[in-house]
């Protein structure tokens, strides 16, 4: 493993625990309000978070693909599948913000707004919990898909300029990482927030 | 100035052979430089600023302290023991030895050309002056009341001062040092010169590299506790707001997850620097140097299990504090491998007395006592009644003060020939050395007794009963005040005007010291083979003088 390699492991780990502060609130609530983030799942719009799953597993294949373009020098391959990775990303940002907004509609910003309609009143006061950290959690994954999305704009036009090839791709194989780190970060976040409670045992 | 010899000054430009120091001039080589012994100056330069500052907050705070109704106001006094308490921690004692000497001397002492990643090091500088400009415009606005530890639901809620501001400042400051961590993690495994094996390197590294593992793994998860915190502030309702369900308590365990083991972020690279300091002024190997790298290890690693002690009164089980408990008592084994390992180095050693070891001389006895009072305070029954008493605060200094800043003071002296090239007044260093003991000794022995006595921490008024001691500590406090000034002087002057030393004036082992003083730009004409650990310690050769 070279240093660049090792370098961006390393901050994938600091990541993970970035992330992993979050994930720990979750499950202690979770652990603390069990019905009220059941019953707060359901407000959760399961078909929009799967296909934005699909979306950003497809954006991980692109991406992969455009490592193994660089490797081998084939830059036109290298550019397109650049492209697919920016616009899978792109179409989850974009999905993400329509989702954001049905959520404003719908008063589920925690806060004095946050009334949704049929909701148990017991579960007001917790639910917020839920959506706080649904907003947190995913606005911090959306943070790191834009960064995603600038540092494959600078790839694209530094293929342009036939700057990678064989001996030299590092660029490319480290953002292609930290771009399946942010994938991986949302095949977690998709199960943990949409899907409690969908089916009961 | 023990020496007579005053080069001329056209006598020293011919002379001078070229160095990092003297290879590129004008602001922009030093903004822009990738060079690790730059960017440990501008570190250094940076961190004594903000000591300085969180130093005033302090003299402010005995100041205070003298009246047992005190001087200031007690919203005032909160803001001066908060900005003491966020300046000195989050941008001195976390960056002092590693972005300083470690960043100067890592890369030289594995026989490296630089860090791994010469540019990510400025990014860091440039990060930490980021925190440091939030912190300091935090400071103009009036600061922050919530204590560094930015308890919620205190901080999110109630506090009417700039909390988001200094958060900012502790969450830049934060990156900085996961950079800095990172580099040196990277820089250890992949840039060692051929030979030097992981039981060949400097304890200096080891210690360097078990803080950077801290530092990449604890930093973050207070990043993002300041992030809700944040979050929760601006928009009033959050996962730590009793008002929805939250727990307060989660903030706790979340910012002591990380805010315990940076206390070993702060003293594990001391330790690194007093393991070579007594091996080169006892003229002996490091007794025990596995144990002594090892237990850097362990440090790192168990330190990550013990914050509860710091909870064992805020409504944690009592069962979780029995663990916490008894995994507190286990991390001060790794520390007291080191200090018996220390002492055994200077048995039978040839021991001498020059300036940075009588700071190695002050560590060991300043952390010995620090570390044993820890363990009054791991014990849960007498923790009951010292917890959040002035015996913690005296505790904290202890090791922080009495151990870091000891350490760093002895640190900067060892190796100020190698960054500068030039000598300071060894008289008025150990006259410095022994006014910090002394200073320090003063104002922080009381605080053990105050403690005991009952007198809590952070409150702004206290019995007239206590106030002969808190004078006392006031005293002391006055005179290590005016005694850290000393070696800022003599250093600043032996910098300019201090005699030109040769490469290894100490006559020490290692890497660093088979250079010139001060270095070039790249170190090493060529790429070191290292044949031996870095300890092969003989009597002194005749010509020593020092």
């Amino acid at each position: 493993m070279d240093a660049d390699t090792l370098g961006m492991w390393t901050f994938l780990i600091t990541e993970v625990l970035f992330f992993g502060g979050m994930f720990a609130a979750y499950a202690v609530y979770r652990e603390m309000f069990p019905l009220a983030f059941a019953a707060t799942s359901e407000f959760m719009n399961v078909k929009i978070g799967a296909a934005n799953t699909a979306v950003l597993i497809c954006s991980s294949l692109t991406m992969a693909m455009a490592v193994r373009s660089a490797q081998i020098s084939k830059t036109s391959h290298l550019i397109r599948y650049l492209f697919g990775t920016l616009f899978f990303g792109t179409i989850f940002l974009v999905v993400k913000a329509f989702e954001y907004h049905a959520k404003y509609v719908e008063h589920l910003i925690p806060g004095p707004n946050f009334h949704p309609d049929n909701l148990a009143p017991q579960f007001m006061h917790n639910a917020q919990i839920l959506f706080f950290l649904y907003f947190c959690m995913t606005g911090m994954h959306a943070v790191h898909m834009i960064v995603g999305v600038g540092l494959l704009t600078f790839l694209i036009i530094m293929a342009y300029r036939n700057a990678y090839n064989e001996h030299y791709f590092a660029p490319v194989e480290m953002i292609g990482l930290y771009w399946h780190f942010v994938d991986i970060v949302w095949i977690f976040l998709f199960p943990l927030l949409y899907l409690i409670g969908h089916w009961h045992w | 100035m023990a020496t007579t010899y005053q080069p001329t000054t056209t006598e020293a430009a011919a002379e001078e052979p070229v160095n990092y120091l003297n290879v590129e001039h004008g602001w922009k080589s030093w903004l822009f430089t990738t060079d690790h012994k730059r960017i440990a100056l501008l570190y250094l330069f940076s961190i004594t600023l903000m000591f300085i500052t969180g130093g005033a907050f302090a003299i402010l705070v005995r100041l205070h302290l003298t009246q047992p109704q005190g001087l200031f106001s007690p919203e005032t006094y909160n803001r001066l023991f908060t900005m003491h308490g966020v300046v000195m921690i989050f941008f001195f004692l976390v960056p002092s030895i590693p972005a300083t000497l470690g960043n100067f001397l890592l890369p030289i002492m594995i026989g490296a050309k630089d860090l791994a990643f010469p540019r990510i090091n400025l990014l860091s500088w440039y990060l930490y002056m980021g925190g440091a400009l939030f912190a300091i415009f935090a400071v103009a606005r009036g600061g922050v009341d919530t204590g560094w530890t930015f308890y919620a639901p205190y901080s999110t809620t109630y506090s009417n001062s700039y909390v988001l501001t200094a958060a900012m400042g502790a969450f830049f400051a934060g990156f900085s040092s996961i950079t800095t961590g990172l580099n040196f993690i990277v820089t250890v495994h992949k840039m060692r010169a051929p030979g030097m094996n992981w039981m060949r390197m400097p304890l200096m590294v080891w210690a360097n590299y078990a803080t950077g593992l801290i530092q990449i793994l604890g930093t973050p998860v207070v990043a993002i506790a300041l992030v809700l915190v944040g979050i929760e502030r601006v928009m009033h309702v959050g996962i730590f707001d009793p008002n929805v369900g939250g727990d307060p308590i989660l903030f706790q365990h979340i910012f002591w997850f990380y805010s315990h083991p940076a206390v070993y972020i702060m003293i594990l690279p001391g330790m690194g620097v007093i393991s070579e300091v007594i091996a080169c002024f006892s003229r002996k190997r490091p007794f025990g140097y596995e144990f002594i790298a090892a237990s850097s290890m362990g440090i790192a690693i168990l330190g990550f299990l013990v914050w509860g002690h710091h909870m064992f009164v805020t409504g944690q089980s009592v069962y979780t504090g029995i663990v916490f408990s008894f995994l507190t008592f286990f991390v001060a084994v790794p520390s007291a491998v080191k200090v018996f390992n220390w002492t055994a180095t200077m048995y039978k050693g040839s021991v001498t007395f020059e300036s940075p070891m009588l700071y190695a001389f002050a560590f060991i006895g300043l952390f010995t006592i620090g570390g044993l009072t820890g363990l009054y305070l791991s014990t849960m029954a007498t923790d009951v009644a010292l917890h959040g008493t002035y015996f913690v605060v005296a505790h904290f200094h202890f090791v922080m003060v009495g151990g870091m800043v000891v350490a760093f003071l002895a640190g900067l002296h060892f190796w100020w020939p190698k960054i500068c090239g030039r000598m300071y007044s060894e008289p008025w260093a150990k006259f410095a050395a022994l006014l910090i003991f002394a200073g320090f000794n003063l104002t922080f022995l009381p605080q053990f007794v105050l403690g005991y006595l009952g007198m809590p921490r952070r409150y702004a008024a206290y019995p007239p009963e206590f106030q002969v001691l808190n004078v006392l500590s006031t005293a002391g406090a006055s005179i290590l005040g005016i005694a850290f000034f000393i070696p800022m002087i003599y250093l600043t002057y032996a910098w300019f005007y201090g005699p030109k030393v040769g490469p290894n004036p100490w006559q020490a082992k290692g890497l660093e010291w088979t250079i010139q003083s001060p270095p070039t730009t790249f170190n090493f004409d060529q790429t070191p083979t290292v044949t031996e650990e870095a300890y092969n310690y003989g009597p002194r050769e005749e010509n020593y003088v020092a």
